[in-house]
């Protein structure tokens, strides 16, 4: 095996460790000025502010940075306007300005060198590393083809680093967003109602009376206008339903918390809509008017009774009763909620289509309460030359795998990349931009032997991240709060837009993503893609073309359009054409039949965990986005490691304490690079644990959040794959406790 | 004029989105906070409670840390707001010991610190940034005097309780359960 990449971290090794464990006390003693300003908060007046729209995840919220008269930023607080936050940023948006002032950040471009068989990095000029990249880039194109160049990307980012591959000649390009999160739901929703959920969900909480939650904890996955609206559901005391093997703290706050076996919904699913069928509860003159394959369904379901169900999920028949009644009571004001990273078990298409269909017979897409009709702003394209036709792309390599695959998927790109897979077209080099592939992907091990095969890797960022590791050039990203970037055209109940710009300089010598890829582009000869001097340029061409201008959206952050395309509402009766094969609701999917699939969900049991293991389940905390915001100082400050929820039954039998570290080994022998603390709690099930996703970071550079807590992703190596579109089920891992250092080594 | 929040526990979903916003706004340094989150779990699996409610200086009427100051440098000020004049405060941190909160930290500038209810803010009309910032609305605030505040109307009809009301301090933080 070639060790030429190595994972090393980012500059000489030291001063790092020092400063764990006492970075509070450190940043005060740096920024000593700053806490003497304590006597006096500045007030919004003696404050310049500039619109944004945050970054720190993906439900992009619109918010003002306040910079104060010494230009340092002091907060960020939402745009009352903005329909994804109501003015309210939650705590990861508030605390976004750690994101600029961490002193971690990667502050010049950095070049891979060996210095006496050593690796390390070398601090590069912008020119030197440019040129590097794209030489490269010229390089893949000569001898493989552009196509042998990936894009792995995530968040604002992506969108300059496609341009240039498009403009190159690949489309080669993945996000973990589809097979590692929301893909399958995408794909179930899709075969219903020919349309896809989206972000922002078009979930209409703000007026919903009854709210089943499919494992998805919301309130702790902090999505902002969906917690927001939960929060109104509650108030109206509207019915909530959470499923889920742990009391989060949304099932804290429901009517009915059903704590059911891990792996085993689809049964509860297939129970729920046997009810409404058997008992004659669903909504009859929609299904009449809207749908097709009820009598295939009722004869599907019909010995999926409550009792079967029971057998399976451990939730009594009574309880399955109740709650469908209460659905069917509040039809059509309910949602059972199609949940956001649903990658679980390799069956995920079809679970979301059970929950598709659940809806359907409760009559709530398209009504009050359920799912509302959203609509986008078009937001026209700046001119450039038609982009070349790739020669091949992801989707040629899959042989006719995986056929509802609508994104490319990052597992795949990764086996592309590792000649040994024997892909028909191979990768042969990657950017990757905004995403930290080794905490995001599971397998590390495939993800390590493709960053070994590959001839070369670019990483865009704004930190040292894991990733960062395995680059040959990296590139240092300036944060949201320093740049220009694409207009946010999110669908909403009202077509809405928000800008972002800089509320300061970019810090040290960080460059915005429009600036990397045009500089990028000119290299390669394509500057005519690039045509302008600054983006602000192209968004204000666009603006204009929308009717309104980089100048007026600087005043406003964001403006709101009229809906163009009806109601939010079906109207009763209303004639209604779905974007589906029969232009029908299909609660027998004609798409799925055609690939061969079962057009009509079925349960399959999954595998269960072996004697002294438990179901590793993970999940996310308010005030962290994945692995992003670990370092950052502010929401360190909030929450600084992750530990292992363990039953108080397991404690016991395996004798232990109330935060004692221990590192949890995998059904393959996998251990945790890094031990983790026990939080023993009544609110998870005894066969399983829990932790939060994000944390267990082996990168030495990232001073505040290097090796706190263990990173679920190096746990999840068993992968259940979703054929029909490639999704990768991580919920299929068992994990148990080592109490001793099983001495692991740490790779940097 | 007496101010006054109120915390409704069954909409807390223990953010920490005031903690932050606090901190930013008041430039409480890192590794310090004028408010926090307590999370209460009762019961055992699958039987179990969670009460989750975000805590700060509770503006006592009867205010032990006053009484204890020797400079006077804690004093209660209109609207029944307990303050700190920081360049009086000579850091002796009797105050932190007398409350029975915990409200109240050493500044590593020298002085004790605390939630001053966003005074600064309320000159100026505008609402303190946790109950601005709160995701969940959850945050009430206002003077309790008047009824038509809304803390005044998110008491109505609601069940509350007072955080250690053995210690007779009045506090003026009403938890609704
Ligand atoms: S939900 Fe929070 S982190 Fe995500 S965009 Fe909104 S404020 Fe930022
Ligand atoms: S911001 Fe609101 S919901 Fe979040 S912890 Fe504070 S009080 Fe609770
Ligand atoms: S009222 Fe102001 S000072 Fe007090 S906790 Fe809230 S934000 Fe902080």
């Amino acid at each position: 095996m070639k060790t030429r990449r190595d994972f090393i971290k980012v500059s000489a090794a030291g001063a790092g460790a020092a400063a764990i464990g006492l970075s509070a006390l450190n940043w005060n003693g740096v920024n000593k000025a700053q806490a003497s300003n304590s006597q006096h908060p500045v007030s919004d007046e003696e404050m310049t502010s500039f619109p944004t729209y945050c970054e720190v995840c993906f439900w992009k919220c619109a918010g003002w940075t306040y910079v104060d008269k010494s230009n340092n930023i002091r907060k960020i607080i939402g745009n009352k306007e903005d329909p994804h936050c109501s003015g309210r940023l939650c705590p990861r948006g508030t605390g976004g300005v750690g994101m600029y002032t961490d002193n971690d950040r990667l502050k010049t471009p950095l070049i891979r060198e060996t210095v006496d068989g050593k690796q390390g990095f070398r601090k590069a000029s912008w020119s030197e590393a440019l040129d590097l990249v794209a030489s490269k880039m010229k390089d893949v194109s000569e001898n493989h083809g552009p196509e042998s160049f990936a894009l792995f990307n995530h968040g604002a980012p992506g969108a300059h680093f496609k341009h240039l591959l498009h403009a190159y000649g690949s489309d080669n390009e993945g996000e973990p967003a589809w097979a590692q999160c929301r893909g399958p739901r995408e794909v179930g929703f899709s075969a219903t109602y020919g349309s896809w959920i989206g972000s922002p969900e078009p979930t209409d909480i703000r007026d919903t009376d009854c709210l089943v939650l499919i494992g998805s904890h919301l309130g702790e996955n902090m999505h902002n206008g969906q917690v927001q609206e939960v929060s109104t559901a509650i108030e109206r005391n509207a019915t909530i339903i959470t499923v889920d093997p742990r009391l989060s703290t949304i099932a804290s706050k429901s009517k009915y918390w059903l704590p059911i076996k891990p792996a085993t919904d689809l049964a509860l699913l297939l129970s729920w809509i046997h009810v409404l069928i058997y008992e004659d509860i669903y909504d009859k003159k929609y299904i009449e008017q809207y749908a097709i394959g009820f009598e295939q369904l009722k004869d599907h379901v019909k010995n999926m009774t409550p009792e079967w169900a029971y057998g399976i999920t451990t939730i009594q028949p009574d309880v399955i009763r109740k709650t469908a009644r209460e659905m069917a009571n509040a039809s059509p004001s309910v949602i059972v909620h199609p949940g956001r990273h649903v990658a679980w078990y390799g069956d995920d298409s079809q679970r979301e289509r059970a929950i598709a269909i659940l809806n359907a017979l409760l009559g709530s897409w398209g009504k009050r309460g359920g799912f509302y009709f959203k609509e986008a702003v078009k937001v026209p394209s700046y001119p450039h030359p038609k982009y070349p036709h790739p020669h091949w792309s992801w989707k040629d390599n899959l042989d006719g795998k995986y056929p509802l695959s609508a994104m490319g998927i990052t597992t795949e790109l990764l086996k592309a990349s590792i000649p040994e897979f024997d892909y028909k077209h191979q990768i042969k080099a990657w950017i990757v931009a905004g995403t930290n592939l080794p905490l995001t992907i599971p397998n590390k091990e495939l993800f390590q032997l493709a960053a070994e095969s590959v001839d070369f890797i670019a990483v865009v960022d704004t930190m040292p991240m894991d990733i960062t590791g395995y680059a040959d050039v990296i590139l240092p990203e300036c944060t949201y709060l320093e740049r220009y970037d694409t207009i946010r055209s999110a669908p909403h109940r009202e077509p809405n837009i928000a800008l972002r710009m800089p509320a300061v300089e970019p810090k040290w010598e960080s460059k915005p993503s429009w600036w990397i890829a045009k500089q990028l582009g000119e290299r390669l000869g394509l500057g005519s893609y690039f045509d302008y001097d600054d983006f602000s340029e192209v968004l204000d061409w666009q603006l204009k073309q929308m009717g309104t201008s980089l100048d007026e959206m600087q005043k406003i952050g964001i403006k709101i359009f009229p809906r163009k395309s009806g109601p939010l509402y079906l109207g009763d009766g209303e004639e209604y054409s779905f974007n589906t094969n029969s232009g029908k609701i299909e609660l027998y999917a004609t798409e799925f039949e055609d690939h061969g699939f079962d057009p009509l969900p079925k349960f399959t049991k999954h595998p269960e965990p072996e004697e002294g293991f438990y179901r590793l389940i993970y999940g996310r905390a308010p005030m962290h986005t994945f692995s992003r915001t670990s370092n950052n100082p502010n929401l360190h400050d909030l929450m600084d490691t992750n530990s292992v929820w363990v039953n108080p039954k397991v404690a016991d039998l395996w004798d232990l304490e109330k935060g004692q570290k221990v590192w949890l080994q995998n059904q393959d022998g996998v251990v945790s690079t890094f031990p983790i603390k026990v939080r023993i709690t009544e609110r998870i099930r005894w066969d399983s644990v829990y932790m939060v996703h994000g944390f267990g970071h082996n990168n030495k550079k990232l001073t505040r959040t290097y090796g706190r807590g263990a990173s679920d992703a190096n746990l999840i190596t068993n992968i259940m794959v979703d054929p029909m579109m490639g999704g990768t089920g991580m919920r299929g891992n068992f994990v148990t406790f080592l109490t001793t250092d099983p001495g692991m080594e740490v790779e940097i | 004029m007496r101010y006054g929040m109120a915390i409704d526990t069954a909409k807390c979903v223990g953010c920490s989105d005031c903690v932050v916003a606090c901190q930013t706004e008041n430039n409480v340094p890192i590794g310090y906070c004028r408010d926090w989150i307590v999370e209460n779990v009762n019961g055992s699996y699958p039987n179990v409670e969670i009460e989750l409610r975000s805590e700060r200086c509770n503006h006592c009427e009867n205010s032990p840390c006053v009484r204890c100051c020797p400079t006077g440098a804690s004093h209660i000020i209109d609207g029944g707001i307990v303050m700190v004049t920081h360049n009086e405060c000579i850091g002796c941190g009797a105050c932190i010991q007398s409350c029975p909160y915990d409200a109240r930290y050493s500044h590593p500038d020298g002085y004790v610190d605390k939630c001053t209810f966003c005074h600064h803010r309320l000159e100026k009309g505008q609402n303190t940034a946790c109950v601005e910032v709160c995701p969940t609305r959850c945050l009430h605030f206002g003077d309790l005097d008047d009824p038509y505040s809304d803390v005044s109307k998110a008491l109505k009809n609601r069940t509350w309780k007072v955080l250690a009301p053995e210690a007779g301090t009045k506090p003026q933080l009403f938890f609704l359960t």
